[in-house]
């Protein structure tokens, strides 16, 4: 099947190991992820204020993309978008509900658009590729693809806040999700679960107060080291830098701490389906993960 | 109420879209806050705070700068109450008058470079006019 998708901004740099991870995972499972022509960026916030609709024009034209896609046949009768970045997820599908629950916001932006864009006629879905592979692929199917069962392998999920909150536009129980749990599982992980796995990494924070997301980021890995996770398995560019990156903060604010690597769920889908080692692009995440996939047997040195 | 704090309730009503008459000060929402410690007005007192109209304790206080939008209390208030709007809101007054709550060439190179883009656009939607 082909269906389109928008990256996002960071996909396409720092966080190109998720973008070639899925796009190559999802080929194994008969998806091919088409990008979005011309897709700008989303703004990476829901705009909250009521008053405020300018803010809505750019996750809106991601929009009139995907009606495009289907006009001009790129696409065959699918006005779904596949979102990977949470937060571009999140905008996309607030900005879309925002307008869609009352017609003379859709109606305003269709008028400023005018000269530019097609109107935005209110007919597509925003959805998260994690939602895809549970209700379009099919855990079942994803089991049968694995080649190298991730045995052994003890994976603490993560999902932060933003594929869950609020709880409109989340794509599971905001309390006790567990989709990736499945998704590992069928990968054949053994899952930990953590207290922390929907407790904010501190997020955009992290720019102008980088100790006080160094503290939330130690308190998360503690908890999922102290429950014998080996690494963790995230599903947002931003949580990524935030627990991966910013280990280096943590070590220097507590000497003591051991670092554990941080992957995307669809690296470890690539190693589970036995995909090439280059589509996991491991040479983006800080800390390396390869010594504890040699120990695992799941990659050669 | 004095006419000048029952505008400011009102602000923040139609900036925010919620209604805080409802609001019990259970506290649920700052037990949740997973940085109501680096705060110094706690949210429920930030509710109260609006409530009463008192717009320059509550313009003055950073708890709205240290909000993480992470929807937690969202998810948890009882009466419904959305403090992410409230806080969006309140940053937003601020904003509006071209008092941006950070400043880009205040941020080292270093750290510019390092960032993902995620990062500095979502934090610069959040903090600059």
């Amino acid at each position: 099947m082909k269906i389109p998708y928008y990256p996002g901004c960071t996909l396409k740099t720092v966080g190109k190991n998720f973008e070639t991870s899925a796009i190559e995972s999802a080929k194994v499972l008969g998806v091919e992820l088409v990008e979005l022509p011309r897709w700008n960026c989303c703004g990476a916030v829901f705009s909250m204020t009521t008053d405020d609709l300018m803010h809505q024009i750019a996750p809106i034209r991601n929009l009139i993309r995907v009606q495009e896609m289907n006009e001009k046949g790129i696409v065959k009768d699918e006005y779904r978008v596949v979102v990977l970045c949470s937060m571009c997820f999140n905008t996309l599908k607030r900005s879309n509900l925002f307008v869609k629950e009352a017609k003379e916001r859709l109606e305003k932006i269709n008028t400023f658009l005018t000269d530019t864009e097609e109107p935005y006629q209110g007919n597509v879905e925003v959805i998260h590729f994690l939602e895809l592979l549970k209700n379009d692929v099919g855990f079942e199917k994803i089991k049968e693809k694995v080649r190298n069962p991730l045995k052994n392998l003890k994976v603490a999920p993560y999902y932060g806040c933003l594929l869950l909150r609020p709880e409109e536009v989340g794509i599971d129980n905001p309390q006790s999700p567990k989709i990736l749990e499945n998704l590992l599982e069928a990968l054949g992980a053994t899952v930990i679960n953590t207290q922390f796995k929907t407790r904010c990494c501190g997020s955009y924070q992290t720019v102008n107060r980088k100790e006080l997301v160094a503290e939330l980021a130690f308190d998360i890995l503690n908890q999922a080291k102290m429950n014998g996770a080996e690494c963790i398995a995230s599903s947002c560019p931003l949580c990524t830098f935030n627990l991966d990156t910013r280990q280096e903060e943590i070590k220097k604010a507590h000497p003591e701490f051991e670092m554990i690597p941080v992957f995307y769920f669809t690296q470890l889908m690539v190693l589970a389906f036995g995909l090439k080692e280059e589509c996991c692009r491991f040479d983006l995440n800080y800390v390396n993960p390869k010594p504890l996939l040699i120990e695992k047997n799941l990659l050669k040195t | 109420m004095a006419l000048r704090d029952q505008k400011f309730l009102e602000k923040v009503k139609e900036l925010s879209g919620e209604d805080l008459s409802s609001c019990m000060q259970c506290g649920l929402c700052s037990g949740s806050c997973p940085a109501v410690g680096q705060m110094d007005i706690t949210p429920r007192m930030l509710v109260r705070l609006i409530q009463l109209g008192h717009e320059k304790e509550v313009l003055d206080s950073k708890t709205m700068w240290i909000c993480l939008s992470c929807f937690t209390c969202v998810a948890r208030c009882p009466r419904k109450i959305d403090f992410a709007k409230l806080g969006e809101a309140l940053r937003q007054i601020r904003l509006r008058k071209g008092l941006d709550h950070i400043h880009i060439s205040e941020i080292p190179k270093e750290e510019l470079k390092r960032l993902p883009q995620i990062a500095l656009v979502s934090c610069f939607r959040k903090f600059t006019s």
